[in-house]
């Protein structure tokens, strides 16, 4: 038996369960990606509450109203900031999309065993 | 469907001595996980009934030239249908999340929740554990409904990783349904009991596949005389449910851990012998064996009573067993459909019970208030108040 500061508590806490796993789409791969998904669903929702707790805390606390901050209207210098972020962040969750359609301009891409073959 | 509340969050959940502490984002991540039950239940689920009466029970009967003719059939068929995959994969992995939210909480507090345990325990009389005991296959051959290491693993020494991880998830699992302490079918059974049997004062009470406790607590609050044995046959469970039958105040249970299959007790030792969610784990062999053990042990006036899920029966149409069915394939309870099916009354005479000893029935539990502060708009509180199937016999 191990000793509790020996245990791998990240590992342990998504070990799976003993008893092969059913598949349920016609490609297992949708399967993968969903849980996956899933799990991104639900840590927003974690955040999104943790959020909702500072705004109400500070909200209790008398320093700004959640009246405030949906009324919240950046200026100009602020929107442009926050466009920005809001494409930076498109572009890496799209990052793969975007990748794929790199090979519409560069056409088809090296081949990675001829080169090995080449260097061989 | 008219608009429900949501389901209570998680912080309502009753708090004991060795309950693992959450912070906001466990309470968020569970509250999500019951609200993804719900939404699964009453979203999407009615949708996969209509896609099976639309569209699958359709086209297989015509392929067929003939109608569905067991549930087998069905699986079958629905298993290619997109909105049951949809449904089914969000089910599972739903439940895969609960058990990985689950124990990153306890293990991250692992060190001082088995203090406590140790301290609540402190080498009482009434917590029996014997590690030689060897843990059945029914138990052990895959982990039942996807929890990782099932009932008995344990992980190190004095380990009730699993009791609490279990614990801290079921008011998720169940929107909050059971009350506060989970103990909804328990409560239940005690309250029947009072009222239908108000003479009924059983001495000696025997729990079957107690797990944590939850259910046979209210019997033993509800008997505080009665000298209660509560057995199981995983040490983590038990550990916990010791721990937390003493920090409730509950010191008239001895937890032990004991293979129901051969428990050694006199002939005629128990006037109550209960278990509740109990027989869909065991198997095809151990449960005459079971039952015969509990006739034995029952004194002649004495009670047996169980709380199950309802059994299947010729008239339950084809859907409604698939669907309840989906546990069998899809949550690691390799028995479930098997037991379902059984005829419960038949083996019960089997095991030596006269047959106008036996009896089936459900029993209505009770609404936490404290869960549920406000009656439904229509003051009937209409699915809030839990069912179970109970079936049973008196020596
Ligand atoms: C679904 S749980 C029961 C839940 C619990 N009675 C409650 O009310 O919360 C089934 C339990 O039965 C136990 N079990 C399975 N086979 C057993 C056996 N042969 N003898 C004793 N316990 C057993 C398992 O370890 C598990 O804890």
């Amino acid at each position: 038996m191990s000793k509790i500061s020996d245990l791998d508590i990240i590992d342990l806490a998504g070990t799976r369960a003993k008893g092969a796993r059913p598949y349920y789409f016609n490609d297992p791969d949708s399967d993968r990606l969903l849980s996956i998904v899933m799990a991104v669903a639900m840590e927003h929702a974690v955040t999104r509450q943790r959020l909702d707790a500072l705004e109400r805390l500070i909200e209790a606390k008398g320093l700004l109203s959640r009246q405030e901050l949906d009324d919240y209207v950046p200026d100009r210098a602020a929107e442009g900031e926050r466009g920005v972020w809001t494409q930076e962040y498109i572009a890496r969750i799209l990052r793969f999309v975007q990748q794929e359609t790199e090979t519409l301009r560069d056409g088809v891409d090296v081949d990675i065993h001829a080169v090995q073959d080449e260097l061989r | 469907m008219s608009k429900q509340a949501p389901p209570p969050s998680w912080r309502h959940v009753g708090r004991h001595g060795v309950f693992p502490q959450g912070k906001l984002d466990d309470a968020s991540r569970f509250d999500f996980l019951a609200n993804m039950n719900r939404h699964l239940a009453t979203r999407l689920s009615p949708k996969v009934r209509e896609s099976f009466e639309k569209r699958v029970a359709p086209r297989t009967e015509q392929a067929l030239g003939r109608p569905l003719k067991d549930r087998g059939e069905v699986r079958e068929a629905m298993a290619r249908e997109p909105i049951y995959q949809m449904w089914s994969a969000l089910r599972r992995t739903t439940m895969e999340m609960r058990q990985q939210a689950g124990r990153a909480m306890v293990l991250r507090q692992l060190e001082p929740l088995i203090e406590k345990a140790r301290a609540l325990n402190d080498a009482a009389v009434t917590l029996q554990l014997d590690p030689t005991l060897e843990i059945p296959r029914t138990a052990c051959a895959v982990d039942i409904h996807c929890m990782p290491g099932g009932y008995h693993t344990e992980l190190v020494e004095d380990d009730i990783t699993n009791g609490a991880n279990y614990d801290a998830g079921i008011f998720a699992t169940t929107g909050g349904m059971l009350g506060r302490w989970n103990d909804g079918g328990g409560q239940a059974l005690a309250q029947w009991l009072k009222q239908k049997y108000p003479a009924f004062k059983p001495r000696r009470i025997l729990d079957l596949g107690c797990t944590i406790g939850h259910n046979v607590v209210p019997l033993a609050q509800a008997f505080p005389e009665a000298e209660v044995i509560a057995i199981d046959v995983g040490a983590p469970m038990l550990r916990y449910a010791h721990a937390r039958a003493r920090s409730l105040g509950v010191e008239n249970i001895t937890f032990r851990q004991a293979n129901a299959d051969d428990l050694g007790y006199p002939d005629g030792h128990f006037d109550l012998i209960s278990s509740a969610m109990f027989w869909h784990e065991s198997s095809a062999r151990s449960m005459p064996l079971q039952l015969r053990e509990i006739y034995r042990m029952l004194a002649v006036g004495g009670l047996t009573a169980h709380l199950e899920q309802p059994q299947y029966g010729e008239d339950m149409s084809l859907y409604e067993q698939f669907i309840r069915d989906w546990d069998t394939w899809n949550n690691n309870e390799p028995f479930w459909g098997v037991m379902h099916d059984y005829d419960v009354r038949q083996m019960v005479l089997d095991a030596g019970f006269a047959a106008d000893k036996y009896f089936e029935t459900t029993v209505a539990g009770v609404v936490d208030r404290e869960v549920f502060p406000v009656a439904e708009s229509n003051g009937e509180d209409y699915g809030r108040a839990a069912l179970w199937t109970m079936f049973g016999a008196w020596k």
